[in-house]
């Protein structure tokens, strides 16, 4: 008997994504120190409790709770009734007690999912858990007289944190980028924070290893590699995207030449354009969890978790599937429309009041809104724009009494200055008068002055200078010249 | 009773501190005589009996998310031993 090799196929990553989330509650987690430290002088920010001296009792800060246990529902999780703090010990310098208070075997939310469209398909991403902590502080790495030292500002320490472990469900970079970004959405949906990247209020640590797939395994359950290599130091989901890439593409060259990847702690290096390990003296992973003994523990009622459910908002997923099916709207303007909260609020506001068909406003908005407001970096909460002031200038287009092409440059400036269409018509000198109108206007003066006609056949400038004239008291002035004597001439010749 | 064994090397390390060959010896051996007086607990029959965190009986002892004045950052330096521009400063913790 001949005995088969098993034949290998592919090799197929294996990627679960830790992300820290800082919550937006005004004071930190066990302490009432302000939240407020972005721009803040270092150590402003501070208290017995944040800066973990001897004998500092932590309280817990109860909305930050809540909004754990609301994005623990927005994302399917079970929640529990009954949940507790621990300590996770270790010693680092951004820790000052020695010690962060998190929690171990009873997060307040966990066994929850989220759905994922890349390419079309659609996949079921499983959430772990989603637990609370306090962050720690900042470190600074630097050189004082060629010595190596670091700084810490303890202004963020405390600050409420959540982390969001997700089952080990994502198979490619750009499932891993879809994944954060819709987790972005939810938690701004849920206005529990602004996760922004570069700020570093919401960080992303991918976990990556890749398993053999062979014939006829493909669908089958599969085991988890033997090892994993965890990613840091990210701060956009570009950076995300290619950590993933490059770590893919590092660890396969190490398989392929028959060895095992080093479990360990990379970085990745925007600069280099890879990623690099990242071993650091003091860090043991033996962490002796035990429940926090400053902080008793909680128990909560389903009817609270039922109340609280009542407060969550429409999110992306639902939005975006009204979006389609209420508004008749293609997926694409749909996804872009529920991108956040305040843009699908304004495209509803502004088909409500224009009435006719919702796709013309939502044209306008992906199309000529997005453009000018990405140009100038900014959102359109931002902008003063009003939904009322975009419909009744696609009302004006409608009615001919201007060119899409001149509601195009009155848009352009109505974004920026908030005014009314009417006003911005006005105060542009744009024409106010549309192609068709313009035509009319040309033909009804031509036929009213055959004299002058005659006249400009038989040479003369000055009654072409003349109609123009004629045309432009008839527009008060609301056609631009070029376009009148471009209309006259074409009539003048049409005459002919 | 059997005597519980520690690892004293991985306790230093992971308590940051550095001792000595004398002092590591010392305190293995009272470290270890500790464990193996509270080992007695484990001979106590516990099956059925949950497991608890806190023995105060208190429960969702909360505050409201107001933010208070922190302290300065005089103060908060004020037991630093080694400071920089409004920073702690401490060794550096990269290698290389
Ligand atoms: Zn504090």
């Amino acid at each position: 008997m001949v005995r088969e090799e098993t034949e290998f196929v592919n090799w197929e990553a294996v990627i679960g994504l830790e992300v820290h989330i800082e919550l937006s509650t005004k004071s930190k987690m066990f302490c009432g120190c302000s939240t407020d430290y972005f721009t803040a002088k270092p150590n402003t920010h501070t208290c017995p409790v944040c800066l973990g001296l001897p004998g500092a009792m932590p309280k817990a800060n109860k909305l930050a709770i809540k909004y754990t246990q609301l994005i623990g529902l927005a994302l399917n999780c079970k929640t529990r009734t009954g949940s507790k703090f621990d300590r996770k010990n270790y010693f680092y310098p951004d820790l000052a007690k020695g010690f962060q208070i998190s929690q171990y075997d009873l997060p307040f939310s966990e066994n929850g999912h989220m759905f994922i469209t890349t390419n079309g398909r659609t996949k079921k991403i499983g959430i772990t858990r989603a637990h609370l902590e306090e962050d720690t502080g900042k470190l600074i790495h630097t050189k004082l007289n060629g010595t190596r030292l670091t700084l810490v500002d303890f202004n963020r320490s405390g600050v409420p944190l959540i982390e969001i472990v997700t089952e080990p469900d994502i198979s490619s970079s750009l499932e891993a980028k879809t994944y954060a970004r819709n987790l972005q959405q939810v938690v701004r949906y849920l206005k529990v924070s602004d996760a922004d990247m570069e700020k570093g209020s919401m960080r992303i640590e991918p976990n990556v290893s890749l398993r053999k797939v062979t014939k006829g395994q493909e669908s089958m359950v599969k085991e988890l590699p033997p090892y994993k290599v965890e990613l840091k130091n990210i701060n956009s989901f570009k950076f995300a995207e290619k950590a993933i890439e490059y770590e893919i593409k590092r660890q396969r060259k190490i398989l392929e030449s028959g060895k095992m990847p080093k479990q360990e702690t990379r970085g990745w290096n925007e600069t280099k354009q890879e990623t690099v390990s990242q071993r650091s003296k003091e860090e043991a992973h033996d962490y002796r969890y035990f429940p926090e003994p400053d902080l008793p523990p909680f128990a909560f009622e389903e009817k609270y978790f039922k109340s609280i459910s009542e407060e969550i908002p429409e999110l992306p997923d639902e939005k975006r599937k009204r979006f389609t099916k209420d508004y008749s709207l293609a997926e694409n303007d749909a996804r872009t429309l529920t991108e956040g909260v305040e843009l699908a609020k304004f495209f509803e506001e502004a088909a409500g009041a224009y009435k006719k068909d919702p796709k013309i406003v939502a044209n306008w908005i992906t199309g000529e809104v997005l453009r000018r407001l990405n140009e100038e970096n900014k959102t359109i909460s931002d902008s003063p724009l009003l939904p009322a002031s975009l419909a009744e200038l696609l009302f004006l287009i409608d009615k001919g009494e201007i060119t899409k092409a001149n509601g195009k440059e009155i848009l352009a400036n109505m974004i920026k200055t908030g005014d009314d269409p009417r006003a911005t018509v006005i105060k542009l000198k744009v024409t106010g008068i549309s192609d068709i109108k313009l035509e009319e206007i040309v033909i009804q003066t031509i036929s009213r002055n055959p004299k002058a006609i005659e006249d400009y056949k038989k040479g003369k400038e000055a009654s072409l200078m003349f109609l123009i004239g004629q045309v432009q008291r008839i527009t008060k002035g609301q056609a631009k010249p070029e376009k009148v004597r471009e209309f006259v001439l074409r009539k003048l010749s049409e005459a002919d | 009773m059997s005597k519980v064994k520690i690892d004293i090397n991985h306790v230093s390390k992971l308590a940051n501190l550095n001792l000595t060959k004398e002092e590591k010896e010392k305190f293995e051996k009272q470290l270890s005589s500790v464990l193996t007086y509270i080992s007695q607990l484990n001979e106590i029959e516990t099956e059925g009996v949950e497991p608890i965190g806190h023995i105060t009986g208190m429960v969702n002892v909360l505050r409201e998310d107001e933010p208070r004045p922190s302290l300065s950052q005089e103060d908060s330096l004020l037991n630093a031993s080694k400071k920089q521009n409004g920073f702690f400063q401490v060794d550096s913790i990269f290698e290389e």
